[in-house]
């Protein structure tokens, strides 16, 4: 029971010293803002900040116009990059197609000249066959 | 003479005139109070008086309006407050700019404590207690340091916190009994 009371007293000392303390330190804050505030309030206004924002401001807008710039070129490159492709393939496509209808003549031309060799080899007229087998021996011999 | 002058009714460039007179004696009252809580709220001086600026530009536009239901200081703290949010909320916005960028730093903030009578010790005790305060309202949620300033450095009564800030009463007394509590939490962690 006394030890209570001795601790509550404790307790309520310390919160007395501690509302002191915040008392002191919330005086001496708001005599500081007031000072700093009236130092701010009257000092002499120069050319200094509206420079410095208005610099800062330029250096914004010339990042922001070389993004915009550099996005819109990308844009164009990017565009005009496919484009090209597109155009080189088309000649490209072209190009195999001539080559290709080039060659296709001479050979329809050999396959032709190959297929009326082998109708002339092969056909020979019955009539024909002992003559061309003595023809053969005569050669031989 | 007089009482025809007396009798002459008043005309709108006359009333304009009267107005004017009645603006520009509120600007040059209550300026570097408008001012002072600008600073505090945002510890940047150039920043504090662009929007004391914007504050009483907004204010004369509006004046004819003022019915003077409040005092013309709660309703100035009250654009000056709305102000300020707008300006945070904006800067949020925009991502890439860096928050408080002429913002001063706790030391300089604290520098500043009329030297009176005290002795050279007692004076960097008081630089370290306002030091510590400044901590402690730096982590406040923005309501709450609002409110706490408006209580501890413009020295206003609660129903004038009430009106400036558009809460009740009862809610002021919550935040603020929050804000003390932190700042007395950040003064005892001093020791």
């Amino acid at each position: 029971m006394k030890l209570n009371l001795v601790n509550s007293k404790r307790q309520r000392t310390a919160s007395t010293v501690n509302d002191a303390l915040l008392e002191q330190a919330l005086a001496e804050f708001r005599q500081s803002v007031h000072s700093w505030s009236e130092a701010a309030y009257n000092r002499p206004r120069g050319f200094r900040v509206a420079l410095r924002r208005s610099w800062r401001l330029a250096v914004g807008w010339a990042l922001g116009c070389v993004l915009a710039a550099g996005s819109v070129g990308g844009g164009i490159y990017e565009h005009h990059r496919r484009v090209e492709a597109r155009l080189a393939a088309a000649a490209q496509a072209a190009k195999e197609k001539q080559l290709q209808a080039k060659e296709t003549p001479k050979a329809a031309d050999e396959d032709l000249m190959a297929a009326v060799d082998s109708d002339v080899s092969r056909e020979v007229p019955a009539a024909m066959e002992p003559l061309a087998q003595l023809m053969d021996e005569g050669e031989s011999k | 003479m007089a009482a025809g002058a007396q009798a002459k009714p008043m005309t709108a460039e006359t009333a304009e005139e009267i107005a004017a007179q009645d603006f520009a004696r509120v600007v040059e009252k209550h300026r570097p109070q408008i001012f002072r809580f600008l600073l505090s709220s945002t510890r940047d001086i150039d920043l504090a008086e662009t929007l004391t600026q914007d504050c009483f530009l907004k204010a004369h536009r509006n004046w004819g309006y003022f019915r003077g239901e409040s005092s013309a200081m709660t309703w100035l703290m009250r654009i000056a407050i709305n102000l300020q949010k707008d300006h945070w909320r904006n800067r949020r916005m925009q991502f890439w700019r860096q928050t408080r960028t002429n913002s001063v730093d706790l030391d300089e903030a604290s520098e500043w404590l009329p030297s009176g009578e005290r002795s050279a010790e007692q004076q960097l005790l008081a630089r370290e207690r306002v030091k510590q305060v400044w901590k402690a309202v730096e982590k406040l949620s923005e309501r709450q340091r609002t409110v706490f300033l408006l209580r501890y450095v413009e020295e206003q009564d609660l129903t004038e916190i009430a009106v400036a800030t558009g809460l009740s009463e009862g809610t002021v007394k919550a935040h603020l009994s929050r804000a003390l509590g932190k700042v007395r939490a950040g003064l005892g962690g001093e020791r």
